[in-house]
C-alpha cells in the first residue's frame, strides 16, 4: 500500500479542499493511506493487508459479531469507544478514528486486560473462534457501564455477539466481573495523547481515496457533499454501512463510487430544542435513541431491539429510510409518528411526508444526485399515545416478521386521530388506512379494535417467507391492535415479554 | 521445609490432575487473538484460493456446463470438474459411492458443489465461480418427508426394534392415541466456516490443515480422490472453532478440493466457503416426522407403543444410517415400554445430505419419547413428571431397552427427585397455573424433562483409540492422541489424565495438534467419546511409562518396586525423593524408552443390528432440567425465564468444563426446539442460510435464571477415573423448553387437550398452538 503525502491539496478549480488520504490510528500507529479500493473492509484490511489475525470472520454480514473491533472518536474533549463489525465497515470510514483491535488490548508486559482476565477466570471461551468478538464488545461496554451494570445492558452490550458453545452463562459472569474490576488501562493512562492526537485529525476537507476499482469521497460538510452527488448521481451514499456493506460481502457488487456521510457535520446533527426533534441523515441509531426514548420511550425500546449494538453504532435513521426495505425498522414507526423527511439536490431541497417516499419496492422518490438531508419528527402532546410492537423469531438482533407502529391522538377515549404503520406486511413500509378509517373518530373500545383488525385484510396481502408466513403476519398484525388496547385501556394486564416492561402502560 | 519443597516450592501437592476444575488450555489465547486458525495460519508465497461453484437446482440433469468465462476471470489460475479427479470421485463417509466429491452429470440439492476454481485471491475465487453458465434438464424433486414417503426411496438400510408384541398390547390398552410429532432439523452454526489448507510435499505427499473432527476419514478421502496411499496424506488440526458433529464428515470435500489443487499446482492451496455457501453446502440435523400409536392405562403406565421415525436425510447417505439407528435407541428415554415396536425409515430427498450433530439423532429419539408422555399427561389429567415417573425403567422385568440391553445404571429417578425438590417445581407449578388464570396474554409454563443418553458409538469398531506419549529428557512431555478439540476441552482433561498418572504438572506436558501421522486409525471425535477414549488411550500409554520408569528406578536404587511412588512431581525411591525430571534423565542415560503407545477398546458392548439385539452402551449418562417460559398469547413469542439443571457427568474428570459444556448444550437444544427454523422455498433453495435469517440463541435468550449442578456419583463402569461423557448427554435437556411452553399454551384450554406442539416451535407455530387450543376448547 502506498503512503500517502503529508498534506492536502487545494483543487485547483477552486471547489473544497481535496485531502487525498485517510488518516486513523491504528492502536498507536498512525496510518494513512491513499491507494485502497473503497469497498476495502476493514477486516480484510486487518486480515489480508495487515495480517493482524486476532479478528475473527464468522458470517461476512454484521450477524454473529466474530469480527468486533472498536473505534474510538472525539466527542466534546472525551474519547467515545464504539464497537462494530469489521466485516461491513469500510476502510474509509474509519477517518479521523482510532482503531482497536482484540491484539491491542494486553499491557505490554503480557498482563491481560481486565475484560480478557474475567473472560479466562469465568470460563466464557471453548471454542475461542467468538471470543475476540466478545472481548471487544465487553471491552467498548467497560468504558461506560460503571462497575455494576444492569443484566439489560449487558444484554444489549452483547446482543450482536452470537457464542455456539457456552450458552452465554460463563460470559454474563465474565462481564459483571469485567465491570467491577476495570480500573485504569492504558487506554485511559494515554487518554489525553489519544484525543489530542484525533482531534488534529478532524478538518474540513474532502476526502478522496481509491484505486483502479473506483472511488471512496468522504465529504467533511453538506454543501461538499451536494456538490459530489450532482457530479457523481449515481453514486453508491454510504452512512453506517449495515447494508452497502453486505452489497459488497454477499452481492459482490461493483460500486465505483462510494460516497461516505459519515463526516458530514450537519448530517450528523441531532437537534432536540425545537418543536419537534430534527435528526440528521448520518445520526447513528446510538446517538438518537436516548433523545427518541425520551420523547417516545417505545421508540427507544424499539431501537434496543431492531439490532445489536454494534449495528446502532454505525447504522443510521436516514439510511435506514434512505435504502427503502421494507423491513426496516425505522420507517414504519416514524411514518406513524408522522415524520417529514428533508431531501436536498445540489442547492435545491423539498421534504415530503415519509409516507410518501416509498413508491414501490426497492423503489424510493430520490433523484439521481439527491440525498436525504435530515427527518423532522413531531412531539407528543398529552393527547397522544404511541406504541411499536416488533415481532421476529428472535427478540434481538432480528428482522421483523411484522412490525407495527401506532400513533393516536385521544379525546378522553375516543380517537381523534389515528395512524397506523407496518412494516414486513407490504412490498414497502405503508399505513394501513382501512384500519385507520376503522378507528378514527371512534371511541376505542373492543367493537372498534374488531372492525380495526377487519380492515386490516383490506390493508394487507402480505407475503409468506423465511420469516414467517402470510397467515401469521396477517393474524399477529391483527392481534398487535388488540396489545395496543389492552395497553392502553388495562394497565392491570401483563403484555410483554421482554425489555422495561412499564412501558406498555406510559400515558403518553 | 523439604527438599522436595525447596525444589518445587509450589507443587508439592499436585493441582493439575483429574477432577480439578482447571481452565480450557487455551483460554489466554483465546482472550489475546493469539490462538491459531486455520485461516491464521502464515500462507506460503504462492498459495492459491479455492472456491467451489454450486448447483442451482435441486434435481437435474447438467445439459452443459460452460466454464470458459470462469476461467477468463481475474486471477484464475486453473477450473477443476470431475474429470480433473485423479483418484475416486467418492467421498460418501460409508463408501456406498453415493456422494461424488464433484457433480458429473446430473445435481441432487440445490448447492451441489459441481466445479472448482484455483484464483490468486479468495475474493478473485468468489467472483469467478458467478460466472458459470450451467444448463440444466430439471427432474422432479423430492423435497419434504411427506413426498419423500410417496416416493419410498431411502438412502440407506433402515432398521426395526422390536420387544414384545406391541400390535397385541395396543389393541388390549385401555386407552390408545395414535398422532403424528414433527421435528425440525438444525444448522451447526459453528462460529469457524468449514477450511481447508493444504500443502503440496515431494511425490505424492501431502499435508492438509483441516478443521474437521475426524482426522483419519479426511485422510482416506484425501487418497481416495487423489488415488495415493494413506501414508502419503498428513491430516492437521490443532483446534476447531466449533463442530458440533458438523464436521464429522462435512469437511472432506474440502480437504479434497484443497489437496486437489494444491497437488495439481504445486502450490499451497486453501478453501474456506462464506457463510452463506458453508451454510447452503453443508448437511445438519435431520429433521423427523414420528407417527405414534400409543397404548396406555388410566393411572398414565405405557401398555404398548409402535413409533415410525421417519428422516429427512437428503441427497446421500452420508451418516443417516446410525443417524436414524440412534434415534430409534434413545425413542425409549428413561421409559420403560412393556410391548415396542420402533421403525426408521431414512428418506432420500433432494435436499442437502443430513449429517451428523450432537446427539447424533438421539435427541430426535428423546422427543418422541417425550410426546408420549406428554400424551398421557393431558389424556389421564396427570402431572407429566408423574407420569414420567411410573413410567421409568426400573426392577427386573422393567429393565429391558427396545434393543434387548439392560439398564443396570439406572439412576433417573433419584436424579429427577432430587432436582424436583431443589428447583420446588411442585410449588412453582401450582404457582404458574394459578396466576395464569388473571393473566389473560402472558402465559407461563413450567416442564421438568430427563435425559438417558447411550454412551458408546453404535458402530462397535469406532470405539478405540490410540495415544502417543513422547518424554523429553528435561522431564517434559508431549501428549498426542487421536481426538480432537473443537472447544470442548478434550486436550485439557487427557492432560489431566497423564498428569495425574505421572503426577506431573500439567504444565509440564505439551498439548500438541491432532495428526494423523502420529496416531494412526482414530475414530472421529464424537458420540462424547472424546475423553473416555482418548483420555484411556493416553492413561494406557502413561501407564507404560509409569511401569517402565519403576522397573528402572527398582533396579537403579536397589529397592523393591512398591517402594516406589509418584508423588507430585517427584518420586519416593525407598526413604528418599527424586525429582521426575531427574529420574527421566537418569532412565535415559541408562537407555531406556521413553515414549510409549497406547491404546484402548471398550469392553462389553457387542450390537446386532439385523436382529435389533445387543449391548450398543457401555453405560448411560444421565440428567434432568426444568424450565419456566413465559409466552404472549397474541403472537406466539415466548422467554426461557429460568432452568434448573442437574447432570449426571460421573466423577467428573473437570467439573468447570464440564458445567460449560452442558450450559451451551441446553441453550443449543432449547434453541433447535425454539427459534432455529430452515426454510425452504418450493425450488428446494435453503432461504435461511445466514445468521440474518437462522436464529441461533442469542445472548438475551439464555435464561435470566440458569443453575446448573452435577450429580453426585461415580460411572458403575470402568471408564477413565470413572468419569461419565458430557458432550451429547446434556443437549436433549433443552426439551423440557419446548415442553414449558407447550404447558404455556395449554393454559388457554385449561389444559384439557395435549397441544401437540411441533419443533421447532417459533412464535408462529406457538400461536399456531394457541389458536387450535382456543378451538379445540371452544369446541368442548
Amino acid at each position: 500500500m502506498a503512503t500517502a503525502p503529508t498534506g492536502a491539496a487545494d483543487r485547483p478549480d477552486g471547489g473544497f479542499r481535496l485531502r487525498p488520504y485517510i488518516r486513523f490510528l491504528f492502536g498507536y500507529d498512525l496510518q494513512e493511506i491513499s491507494h485502497i479500493a473503497p469497498t476495502m473492509t476493514v477486516l480484510d484490511w486487518l486480515r489480508l493487508t495487515k495480517r493482524h489475525l486476532g479478528t475473527k470472520e464468522g458470517c461476512n454480514e454484521g450477524d454473529c459479531g466474530a469480527c468486533t473491533v472498536v473505534v474510538v472518536r472525539p466527542d466534546q474533549g472525551r474519547l467515545i469507544y464504539r464497537a462494530v463489525n469489521a466485516c461491513i465497515q469500510l476502510v474509509g470510514s474509519l477517518d479521523g478514528s482510532q482503531l482497536l483491535t482484540v491484539e491491542h488490548l494486553k499491557e505490554d508486559d503480557g498482563t491481560l486486560h481486565a475484560v480478557q482476565a474475567a473472560m479466562v477466570e469465568q470460563h466464557g471461551s471453548q471454542c475461542g473462534f467468538c471470543t475476540p468478538g466478545f472481548v471487544m464488545s465487553l471491552f467498548a461496554f467497560s468504558k461506560l457501564s460503571g462497575p455494576s451494570p444492569t443484566d439489560q445492558a449487558i444484554d444489549d452490550a452483547l446482543s450482536g455477539n452470537l457464542c455456539r458453545c457456552t450458552g452465554y452463562a460463563p460470559i454474563v459472569r465474565a462481564a459483571r466481573q469485567a465491570c467491577a474490576s476495570v480500573t485504569s488501562d492504558r487506554f485511559d493512562r494515554n487518554a489525553a495523547a489519544t484525543l489530542a492526537r484525533l482531534e488534529a485529525f478532524q478538518d474540513e476537507a474532502t476526502v478522496q481515496v481509491g484505486d483502479s476499482s473506483g472511488i471512496f469521497h468522504a465529504p467533511a460538510t453538506a454543501d461538499a457533499l451536494a456538490e459530489i452527488l450532482v457530479a457523481n448521481p449515481q453514486a453508491t451514499i454510504v452512512a453506517g454501512s449495515t447494508d452497502v456493506g453486505l452489497w459488497i460481502t454477499k452481492q459482490m457488487r461493483d460500486l465505483p463510487v462510494l460516497v461516505w456521510i459519515g463526516r458530514v457535520r450537519e448530517l450528523r446533527a441531532l437537534d432536540d430544542g425545537g418543536a419537534a426533534i430534527e435528526i440528521g441523515a448520518g445520526v447513528t441509531y446510538s446517538d438518537a435513541r436516548e433523545v427518541l426514548a425520551l420523547h417516545y420511550p417505545d421508540l427507544g425500546e424499539l431501537i434496543r431491539r431492531l439490532a445489536s449494538t454494534p449495528i446502532r453504532n454505525a447504522g443510521t435513521i436516514g439510511g435506514n429510510i434512505a435504502n427503502g426495505s421494507p423491513i426496516g425498522d425505522a420507517s414504519p414507526s416514524l411514518m406513524a409518528l408522522g415524520a417529514t423527511l428533508h431531501l436536498r439536490r445540489g442547492g435545491e431541497r423539498r421534504s415530503m411526508a415519509l409516507a410518501d417516499f416509498f413508491l414501490a419496492y426497492g423503489k424510493q422518490d430520490r433523484r439521481p444526485g439527491e440525498f436525504v438531508e435530515r427527518i423532522t419528527v413531531p412531539k407528543p402532546t398529552r393527547a397522544d399515545r404511541f406504541r411499536v410492537y416488533k415481532i421476529s423469531k428472535r427478540f434481538d438482533q432480528d428482522i421483523s416478521a411484522v412490525l407495527g407502529a401506532f400513533w393516536l391522538r385521544l379525546d378522553g377515549d375516543r380517537i381523534t386521530d389515528v395512524r397506523l404503520a407496518f412494516g414486513g406486511m407490504a412490498a414497502t413500509p405503508k399505513r394501513a388506512a382501512a384500519a385507520e378509517q376503522a378507528l378514527r373518530g371512534r371511541t376505542f373500545d373492543a367493537a372498534a379494535v374488531a372492525a380495526a383488525k377487519t380492515a386490516l385484510t383490506d390493508d394487507f396481502s402480505p407475503l409468506t417467507d423465511m420469516r414467517a408466513s402470510a397467515g401469521y403476519r396477517l393474524r399477529s398484525a391483527q392481534n398487535l391492535i388488540e396489545r395496543l388496547h389492552l395497553e392502553l385501556t388495562h394497565p392491570d394486564i401483563e403484555t410483554r415479554l421482554v425489555g422495561d416492561k412499564a412501558l406498555a402502560h406510559v400515558q403518553g | 521445609m523439604s527438599r522436595v519443597e525447596r525444589i518445587f516450592p509450589h507443587a508439592a501437592t499436585l493441582k493439575s490432575g483429574v477432577a480439578a476444575s482447571l481452565p480450557h488450555d487455551s483460554a489466554g489465547r483465546h482472550v489475546t487473538g493469539e490462538a491459531v486458525y486455520i485461516d491464521d495460519m502464515p500462507e506460503p508465497e504462492g498459495m492459491v484460493h479455492v472456491y467451489v461453484g454450486l448447483s442451482q437446482r435441486a434435481h437435474a440433469r447438467l445439459v452443459d456446463v460452460d466454464l470458459s468465462r470462469v476461467r477468463s476471470a481475474p486471477g484464475v489460475l486453473a477450473v477443476f470438474t470431475a474429470a480433473d479427479i485423479p483418484g475416486d470421485n467418492d467421498v460418501s463417509p460409508q463408501h456406498l459411492h453415493d456422494e461424488p466429491l464433484l457433480a458429473t452429470d446430473r445435481v441432487e440439492f440445490a448447492g451441489q458443489p459441481v466445479f472448482i476454481v484455483a484464483a490468486g485471491t479468495r475474493l478473485e475465487a468468489r467472483a469467478a465461480v458467478r460466472l458459470a453458465a450451467i444448463t440444466y434438464d430439471d427432474l422432479p424433486s423430492v423435497l419434504d418427508i411427506d413426498a419423500a414417503k410417496a416416493t419410498g426411496k431411502l438412502v440407506t438400510t433402515p432398521m426395526t426394534l422390536a420387544r414384545g408384541d406391541a400390535a397385541a398390547a395396543l389393541a388390549a390398552a385401555p386407552r390408545r392415541i395414535s398422532a403424528r410429532l414433527q421435528i425440525g432439523g438444525q444448522e451447526h452454526f459453528y462460529l469457524e466456516s468449514q477450511i481447508a489448507y493444504a500443502v503440496p510435499g515431494e511425490e505424492d505427499d501431502v499435508t492438509v490443515y483441516s478443521s474437521t473432527q475426524n482426522p483419519t476419514e479426511v485422510q482416506h478421502m484425501v487418497s481416495v480422490t487423489l488415488g495415493v496411499p494413506a501414508h502419503a496424506v498428513t491430516i492437521e488440526v490443532r483446534r476447531m472453532g466449533g463442530g458440533f458433529g458438523g464436521k464429522e464428515t462435512q469437511c472432506s470435500a474440502f480437504a479434497c478440493y484443497a489437496a486437489l489443487v494444491a497437488k495439481r499446482l504445486k502450490r499451497a492451496a486453501k478453501i474456506r466457503p462464506d457463510r452463506d455457501d458453508d451454510m447452503v453446502m453443508t448437511g445438519k440435523r435431520h429433521d423427523f416426522t414420528m407417527d405414534y400409536d400409543l397404548g396406555f392405562d388410566d393411572d398414565g403406565r405405557i401398555r404398548g407403543v409402535d413409533m415410525t421415525f421417519a428422516a429427512k436425510c437428503g441427497w446421500s447417505a452420508d451418516l443417516s444410517g446410525p443417524v436414524t439407528d440412534r434415534a430409534l435407541f434413545h425413542a425409549d428415554n428413561c421409559y420403560f415400554y412393556p410391548a415396542v415396536r420402533a421403525v426408521s425409515e431414512p428418506l432420500k430427498t433432494n435436499t442437502v445430505s443430513n449429517t451428523a450433530f450432537r446427539g447424533f439423532g438421539g435427541p430426535q429419539g428423546i422427543v418422541g419419547a417425550e410426546r408420549l408422555i406428554e400424551e398421557i399427561a393431558y389424556a389421564t389429567g396427570l402431572d407429566a413428571l408423574d407420569v414420567r415417573k411410573r413410567n421409568f425403567y426400573g426392577k427386573a422385568g422393567r429393565d429391558v431397552t427396545p434393543y434387548h440391553q439392560t439398564v443396570r445404571d439406572n439412576i433417573a429417578l433419584e436424579l429427577v427427585e432430587q432436582l424436583e425438590r431443589d428447583c420446588d417445581y411442585r410449588a412453582r407449578r401450582a404457582a404458574i397455573r394459578a396466576a395464569n388464570a388473571g393473566s389473560p396474554i402472558i402465559k407461563r409454563g413450567i416442564a421438568l424433562t430427563p435425559v438417558k443418553f447411550g454412551i458408546s458409538f453404535t458402530l462397535t469398531s469406532s470405539n478405540q483409540a490410540g495415544a502417543l506419549l513422547l518424554v523429553y529428557t528435561d522431564g517434559s512431555v508431549q501428549i498426542n492422541h487421536g481426538g480432537t478439540e473443537m472447544g470442548q476441552g478434550l486436550y485439557v482433561k487427557v492432560a489431566q489424565v497423564v498428569a495425574e498418572v505421572l503426577q506431573i504438572d500439567i504444565s509440564r506436558i505439551k498439548i500438541t495438534a491432532t495428526t494423523t501421522g502420529k496416531v494412526p486409525n482414530t475414530s472421529p471425535t464424537a458420540a462424547s467419546s472424546g475423553a473416555d477414549l482418548n483420555g484411556k488411550a493416553a492413561e494406557a500409554a502413561a501407564l507404560t511409562i509409569k511401569e517402565r520408569l519403576t522397573t528402572f528406578v527398582a533396579e537403579k536404587w536397589n529397592v523393591r518396586e512398591d517402594e516406589v511412588i509418584f508423588l507430585p512431581n517427584r518420586i519416593r525411591i525407598g526413604q528418599q525423593e527424586v525429582p521426575f525430571a531427574d529420574v527421566v534423565k537418569q532412565a535415559y542415560l541408562a537407555r531406556v524408552q521413553l515414549s510409549a503407545t497406547g491404546f484402548y477398546k471398550t469392553p462389553k458392548i457387542h450390537w446386532d443390528r439385523k436382529a435389533g439385539r445387543g449391548r450398543p452402551f457401555y453405560y448411560f449418562a444421565y440428567g434432568a432440567a426444568c424450565t419456566e417460559v413465559a409466552v404472549d398469547t397474541l403472537t406466539g413469542e415466548y422467554r426461557i425465564e429460568r432452568v434448573d439443571i442437574l447432570h449426571d457427568c460421573g466423577r467428573s474428570l473437570n467439573p468447570i468444563l464440564d458445567i460449560g459444556q452442558i450450559e451451551g448444550a441446553y441453550v443449543q437444544g432449547a434453541g433447535w426446539l425454539t427459534t432455529e427454523e430452515l426454510w425452504w422455498d418450493g425450488k428446494g433453495r435453503l432461504r435461511t442460510h445466514a445468521p440474518s435469517t437462522y436464529k441461533i440463541p442469542a445472548f438475551s435468550d439464555r435464561p435470566r435464571i440458569f443453575n446448573v449442578a452435577l450429580y453426585d456419583g461415580q460411572n458403575r463402569e470402568e471408564s477413565i477415573f470413572r468419569s461419565k461423557a458430557v458432550g451429547e448427554p446434556p443437549l436433549p435437556l433443552g426439551v423440557s423448553a419446548l415442553h414449558a411452553i407447550s404447558d404455556a399454551v395449554a393454559s388457554v384450554a385449561d389444559y384439557r387437550h395435549c397441544p401437540r406442539l411441533d419443533a421447532p416451535a417459533t412464535p408462529e407455530r406457538v400461536l399456531d398452538t394457541v389458536d387450535r387450543m382456543r378451538a379445540a376448547a371452544a369446541k368442548a
